[in-house]
């Protein structure tokens, strides 16, 4: 029962009047810089750290997290309404949800979204208080080699993203994989494919890569031939999910969100492969796979639900162990250093206030992102309503002072506006931009995860068998992959037969 | 001391001759605008807290904001340049630390400053000794067992890092190179969390790095601490001996942080920035909220313009060989 005498005290520090309207701020924050293509948590979290500094810890720390996970909820907007993934972990969003965009169905994506956020986010968080603690002990147990493992995994699941041609898809993920190894080299400081260009010795940045070959490149698309893009913003349609649509996805969201949280907690940001293992997963449960890709609302719901879900189960290793599972969450170290809250496994005992009102405060904040973004959504749909000639300006120039805003450095802008142009190319050829993003997500954590288990196994590849979860993991990479290519495989020799 | 502080003055002479009277009055009135603090590390870091925590003071000192700039890149080196070439009107600053003006110049031959003779020293803002640790279940429970051990083992400890270049790599290169044990498994990560979440993880064996990050995991017994390379004991880990009792007395490194301006700041607008920095490092609670960090306050010489040169003068002497020797080297 020290559970509930824990969640009471956490409740009593976040319904606190100050508490309600900081952790309001921040959620509301975070949905409109989610909503900004480009400006992410990190940099705002950081813009902001010097704003918090009269506040109390506790109510500091409310703010900034319902900031992160404010944005989770803000990143799908743009991702459906205008194809932009404003995150990594809403790239799988732009899949299906644009897709519905198109069909009038942009209400309909952007509340099951919303509501399987929700559903996620409480999950998470009672997973956090209940369990915060053995869950951590597991996470431990994943080294370099299991990390190395869990990687290949999630890159057999990007064959399975793939609309299109399969082959077309594992080139993309190779290239993805070629780009994420541009930069210096961590283990002996060489820099690998700069040529001797100084912007280039700490590698692309994400932002750049996604904003380039998904944003822009969509925005020269569309101008190509504006007259189709006008057609989609004369069909709005409903604005919410209708009883079939939410029997639909209500499955998918229990999956998404189960999946999301397993690995939200691993660390080094285990919750970015999240949403597309949830993708993967609903397109194989699927009767008709066909409609993924084609505006499939479980392609929607179950990859919004892990993706929030992981989003506050990463908080995990953060609270009970004091140690940062991605970049938010290490400025979330900050934060606290900076307000004298020392992050380490003391903090629960320590500081339970903190403790125990950061996680009731998660909970209030989902409540309040359903709130804010259900009435929202109307506003969301209507901007589609607007003439693209007055709204490609704006997404342009937001996603320049988002991208602006990362480093603050104009080179960025400008490889942004190159890798416009070859995302444009790209779609001309028929390729598809999304494994790309996926396999350059991994590549650092695959290359990186890779060298370290060898040099600890000393040259031994055998580390990667030997170890039981590593060796689970890679077996179930052999499955996904064998599932994802025997039916084409099968198809090539119906159609050798026919012919 | 006088020679280096009698230069400054030489140099401040020198350039406010060369600026004129515009020059002088203008550093009459300094600050008059928003002055911009550059961290080459990313928001959060310890750099960066210390930054944040020493600015706010300064900024009511000096009736002026302090704005903290991250630019992150190249170990530190590319923002750290950037200053370097700024102009010397006390706007622009950076909180330097060992790495990017100790470590860097013997690990990037290109490197596109001189740490001494490009820039202008303020001091010391923040000292936090290293302390040698290890996984909760590793063989060795003091530093001399610690020491033995690795001897014995060649080629079979994994040591931890933070990536080329930061305090727990520069740091680990100096233990091993004193100890006589060159050729160690070091496992590169991107940065002290995950080195450090491994660790505890027991996936590596050993590393060092600065008391800031390891004093909770300490404490909480989930990592062993061998040994602390400072003179003396430190108050939050009182349990923890010195490396001199440990038998390593040569082993002495704290990583630190300065603020620096370019070379040739006037000498008056050098002195409201000392003043200002001494202002905070006394005032109770910034003083309070640094060293709850682990972080040694650092003493009246260090926190002097001449004694932070004394101590990046020292740095470089001691790190340059094993950091040469270690064969890593950046672009």
């Amino acid at each position: 029962m020290d559970l509930f005498s824990n969640l009471a005290l956490g409740f009593g520090v976040a319904l606190s009047l100050k508490n309600l309207a900081l952790c309001f701020t921040g959620c509301f924050i975070g949905t409109l810089i989610g909503v900004l293509p480009g400006v992410g948590p990190i940099a705002t979290i950081a813009m902001l750290l010097p704003i918090t500094f009269g506040i109390d810890p506790v109510g500091a720390l409310i703010m900034l997290a319902g900031i992160y996970y404010g944005a989770q909820y803000g990143g799908s907007t743009t991702a459906i309404l205008v194809n932009i993934p404003g995150e990594a972990t809403s790239v799988v969003t732009t899949l299906d949800g644009h897709q519905m965009a198109k069909q009038g169905r942009a209400g309909v994506a952007l509340g099951i979204s919303a509501i399987g956020s929700f559903i996620a986010g409480s999950v998470a968080t009672i997973l956090i208080a209940a369990l915060g603690a053995p869950l951590t002990r597991m996470a431990l147990l994943f080294g370099p080699a299991e990390y190395f493992s869990l990687m290949v995994m999630g890159l057999c699941f990007a064959v399975v993203l793939a609309r299109g041609s399969i082959l077309k898809a594992i080139a993309m993920i190779l290239l993805g994989l070629l780009f994420s190894t541009i930069g210096t080299d961590l283990e002996t400081g060489q820099e690998r494919m700069t040529f001797g260009f100084a912007p280039l010795s700490d590698g692309l940045d994400f932002a750049v890569l996604a904003m380039g070959i998904f944003g822009f490149a969509e925005v020269i698309k569309n101008l190509e031939n504006p007259e189709t893009r006008d057609v989609v913003r004369q069909k709005v349609g409903r604005l919410l999910p209708n009883l079939a649509e939410m029997k639909q996805s209500a499955l998918p969201i229990v999956r998404g969100t189960f999946l999301g949280s397993a690995l939200g907690i691993l660390p080094g940001n285990g919750a970015v492969l999240g949403p597309f293992a949830s993708y993967t997963l609903e397109k194989k449960l699927a009767k008709d796979s066909s409609r993924f890709g084609r505006g499939a609302i479980e392609g929607v719901a179950g990859p919004e639900s892990a993706n929030n879900a992981g989003a506050q189960t990463s908080f995990i290793p953060l609270l009970t162990l004091g140690i940062p599972p991605n970049a938010v969450m290490a400025l979330m170290v900050g934060a606290m250093t900076i307000h004298g809250v020392i992050p380490g496994p003391q903090v629960m005992t320590k500081n339970p206030q903190l403790f125990w009102g950061m996680i009731a405060s998660m909970w209030i904040g989902n409540l309040m992102l359903l709130i804010i973004n259900l009435p929202l959504i109307g506003l969301w749909v209507k901007l589609l309503k607007v003439p693209y000639r007055l709204m490609f300006p704006a997404i342009l120039l937001f996603c320049c002072i988002g991208i602006y805003s990362i480093n603050n450095s104009p080179v960025d802008v400008a490889m942004t506006a190159f890798f416009g142009l070859f995302g444009y190319a790209l779609i001309k050829f028929g390729f598809e931009p999304a494994p790309l993003l996926l396999g350059y997500v991994l590549g650092r954590l695959l290359e990186e995860k890779m060298r370290q288990a060898l040099i600890i196994s000393r040259g031994s590849f055998m580390t990667f068998v030997e170890r039981p979860i590593s060796a689970g993991l890679l077996a179930v990479a052999v499955v996904v992959l064998v599932v994802a290519l025997l039916p084409s495989i099968s198809k090539k020799r119906n159609v050798v037969f026919t012919e | 001391m006088t020679i280096l502080s009698r230069r400054t003055m030489f140099g401040a002479v020198a350039v406010a001759a060369s600026l004129g009277f515009a020059g002088a009055a203008q550093a009459q009135a300094y600050p008059n605008k928003p002055i911009t603090m550059f961290v080459a590390f990313a928001a959060g870091g310890p750099t960066d807290v210390i930054a944040r925590i020493v600015s706010e003071h300064m900024s009511k000192t000096l009736g002026q904001q302090i704005v903290i700039e991250n630019v992150a890149g190249a170990g530190g080196t590319t923002t750290t340049a950037r200053v370097a070439a700024a102009a010397p009107d006390g706007y622009t600053l950076i909180m330097g630390q060992m790495g990017t003006h100790a470590a860097a110049p013997a690990l990037y031959p290109n490197l596109k400053y001189n740490p001494i003779t490009d820039f202008t020293p303020i001091g010391i803002a923040g000292i936090t000794p290293i302390v040698i640790v290890t996984k909760k279940d590793f063989p060795a429970n003091n530093l001399r067992e610690f020491v033995a051990y690795l001897k014995a083992n060649p080629g079979k400890v994994n040591q931890a890092h933070a990536g080329v270049g930061s305090t727990a790599f520069t740091t680990c290169v100096l233990l091993t190179a004193q100890i006589g044990v060159p050729k160690l498994n070091a496992v590169a990560y991107r940065g002290t969390g995950p080195a450090l979440n491994d660790l505890v993880g027991g996936q590596v064996d050993f590393m060092c790095d600065q008391v800031t990050n390891l004093t909770p995991q300490i404490l909480a017994g989930n990592i062993k601490a061998m040994g602390i390379a400072t003179p003396a004991r430190l108050p939050v880990l009182p349990n923890v001996p010195t490396t001199a009792e440990g038998g390593l007395p040569e082993y002495q490194i704290s990583g630190w942080n300065g603020i620096f301006g370019p070379k040739g700041l006037p000498k008056d607008i050098q002195d409201k920035l000392v003043d200002a920095l001494n202002k905070a490092l006394e005032d109770p609670t910034t003083n309070k909220r640094l060293a709850d960090l682990g972080t040694v306050i650092p003493n009246a010489q260090e926190r002097a313009p001449a004694g932070m040169a004394a101590v990046l003068a020292r740095d470089i002497a001691l790190l340059d060989k094993p950091l040469r020797d270690s064969g890593a080297v950046g672009q």
